[in-house]
C-alpha cells in the first residue's frame, strides 16, 4: 500500500518496545503466580483459579516468583514512565483527550469504522492505555500495602487497610486482565499494529506524522478501519 | 586490552561485515535460548536449577530489603476490642486434634546460645514479670488476617533481663510440636514483640499455643511460634520449618 500519501515511519522507538515486552512478561508472571497465591486463601468463597493456569507449583513457589518479578515490573515500569514523560511521548500520544473527540470516537467505534492506526491513538485507545498504566500503578501500590502493612502504614491506610488493599489488588488485577484480553484481541486482528510493536516500523498516512493530534484524521488512504 | 596493530586494524576493517554477522548470530543465539526458557511451562521452570537458584537469590535479596525497611520504632496498628475476630481461626501444619499438650506443672522455658543467665523459666516465673497486652492483626502468609488480643512479657525486657547478646544476629525458637523458626534481633527488640501467655485476657488456649507463644505483630503468622519450649540467641542462620521449605525468611509486615 505504498502511495504518495503514505510513508514508512518509526512509530515505537526501541525503549518503548523493549519496556512493553518486558512489562508483558513481568505481568504474565505476576498474574499467574498471583492466582496461585489467591487460591491459598480465596477472597471469595466460591471462586478459585484453575491450578493449571497458575505458576509456582505451591504457595511458597508462587510467592517466590511474585516477589522476584515485582522488582522487574517496578524498575521496567519506572523506566517506561521516565522515558514517556521526558521525551514528550505521553503528551504527544495520549493527550489531549476531549469529550467531543471521545463522543465522536465512540460513535465511529459503534459503527466499526473507528481508525486503529499505527503511530496514532484514537481517544478510546488513549483512555485504555492510560487506564492500563493507572491499573498497574494501583497494583504496585496495593501490592506493597499487602506486603508491608506495618512499615508502609500510610500507603495501607490509603488502600483501605490490609484487607482493603487485598480487595483493591484483586479488583485492579481483574480489570487489567480484562484490558489485556481486549488488547491482545485487537492486536491480533490488526497485525500491522502488532508488528509495529516488534519492529518499531509501520506504514502510516503521510499527514499523520506531522499532525499533533492524529486521533481522528480523515483519511481513507491507510489504516484498517475497525 | 592490547591496542590492535596496524595489520590487525586492517584485517578488522576488511572483515568488519563478517565479524558483525558472527557477533549478531551469537547474540541472537543467546536471546533465542532465553526465549525458549521463558516459553517452558511453569512446571519445567520451577524444576530448572538455574531458575530455582535465581528465585532463592531473590528471596535472600528481599530479606535484606525488608531488614532495611524495618523500623524498630514503627508500631503495628492496634485496634478497638470490638474489632477482635470471633472466632479466631486455628491454623497449624496439623489438625486441631493433634495440638501438643504441654504440662504446665513441669514446663520450663529453656535458654540457649549467647545468653549470660541460662537459668530456665517456669510458667509461674514468667507470669510474675511485668505484663503488657495488645490488640493487633495477625496476617497469615496465605493471605487471610484476623485481629486478636495477646498479653504477656515484652520480649525486649526479657532479653535484657537474661543478659542476651543483643548484638547477635538471630533469635531462634524451638516448639513442643517440633516446629521451629527464627527472627532477626531488630524484630526481637521491637516493643510489640511479646512472650504471650494470654489470649483474649485468658490463659493462652492450647490451640493458640499454650503455654507460651511468641507474638510478633510485625511478622507474618508463621513467624509467631506456638508452644515455645526453648529460645536461643545465635549468629548462625537458624532457618525455620516453613522457611527451609522455601518461604521467605524475613517475612516482615
Amino acid at each position: 500500500m505504498k502511495s504518495a500519501s503514505t510513508t514508512k515511519a518509526v512509530v515505537h522507538s526501541w525503549p518503548v518496545r523493549l519496556t512493553h515486552w518486558v512489562n508483558a512478561l513481568a505481568l504474565l508472571v505476576m498474574v499467574l503466580s498471583g492466582w496461585r497465591i489467591y487460591n491459598a486463601s480465596p477472597l471469595f468463597d466460591n471462586f478459585r483459579f484453575p491450578e493449571t493456569w497458575t505458576l509456582g507449583g505451591w504457595l511458597a513457589g508462587a510467592l517466590m516468583w511474585h516477589f522476584a518479578m515485582m522488582w522487574l515490573l517496578i524498575f521496567n515500569g519506572a523506566i517506561y514512565l521516565f522515558f514517556g514523560i521526558i521525551t514528550g511521548r505521553f503528551a504527544k500520544r495520549f493527550f489531549p483527550i476531549t469529550k467531543a473527540q471521545l463522543f465522536t470516537d465512540f460513535r465511529l467505534a459503534s459503527r466499526l469504522t473507528l481508525k486503529h492506526d499505527a503511530g496514532t491513538y484514537n481517544t478510546i485507545q488513549r483512555i485504555a492505555y492510560l487506564g492500563a498504566i493507572a491499573l498497574i500503578a494501583l497494583l504496585v501500590m496495593s501490592g506493597l500495602a499487602i506486603w508491608k502493612p506495618v512499615q508502609l502504614q500510610a500507603l495501607a491506610n490509603l488502600m483501605g487497610g490490609y484487607e482493603g488493599a487485598r480487595l483493591t489488588h484483586f479488583v485492579a488485577m481483574s480489570l487489567l486482565v480484562a484490558f489485556v484480553v481486549i488488547h491482545v484481541f485487537m492486536a491480533l486482528i490488526t497485525p500491522k499494529i502488532l508488528l509495529s510493536m516488534i519492529t518499531g516500523n509501520a506504514t502510516i498516512a503521510a499527514n499523520a506524522k506531522s499532525s499533533p493530534s492524529g486521533s481522528n484524521i480523515p483519511s481513507t488512504e491507510s489504516g484498517d478501519a475497525l | 586490552m592490547k591496542k590492535p596493530s596496524l595489520l590487525d586494524r586492517h584485517l578488522l576493517a576488511a572483515n568488519k561485515k563478517e565479524i558483525q554477522l558472527i557477533e549478531r548470530r551469537l547474540f541472537l543465539k543467546g536471546t533465542f535460548s532465553m526465549g525458549a526458557l521463558a516459553l517452558l511451562s511453569g512446571c519445567d521452570l520451577a524444576d530448572n536449577e538455574t531458575v530455582n537458584r535465581m528465585l532463592h537469590g531473590m528471596s535472600r535479596f528481599n530479606d535484606e530489603i525488608q531488614a532495611k525497611l524495618f523500623d524498630v520504632t514503627r508500631l503495628a496498628p492496634e485496634y478497638a476490642p470490638n474489632m477482635i475476630t470471633q472466632p479466631f481461626p486455628f491454623n497449624a501444619f496439623y489438625a486441631r486434634d493433634a495440638v501438643p499438650i504441654v504440662d504446665a506443672s513441669t514446663y520450663h522455658l529453656e535458654l540457649l546460645g549467647l545468653i549470660r543467665d541460662k537459668k530456665s523459666w517456669t510458667l509461674k516465673e514468667l507470669g510474675e514479670l511485668p505484663q503488657v497486652s495488645q490488640i493487633t492483626r495477625h496476617v497469615c502468609v496465605e493471605g487471610w488476617s484476623a485481629i486478636g488480643k495477646w498479653g504477656g512479657v515484652r520480649f525486649s525486657d526479657f532479653l535484657q533481663r537474661i543478659g542476651a547478646d543483643t548484638t547477635a544476629r538471630f533469635v531462634g525458637f524451638k516448639c513442643a510440636d517440633d516446629y521451629y523458626t527464627s527472627i532477626d534481633m531488630a524484630t526481637a527488640l521491637h516493643p510489640q514483640t511479646l512472650l504471650a501467655l494470654t489470649f483474649a485476657d485468658k490463659t493462652l488456649p492450647t490451640e493458640y499455643g499454650f503455654p507460651m507463644k511468641v507474638r510478633i505483630p510485625t511478622k507474618l503468622g508463621f513467624k509467631n511460634p506456638k508452644h515455645v519450649m526453648a529460645i536461643y540467641v545465635t549468629n548462625t542462620y537458624p532457618g525455620g520449618y516453613w522457611e527451609d521449605k522455601g518461604y521467605n525468611w524475613f517475612s516482615g509486615l
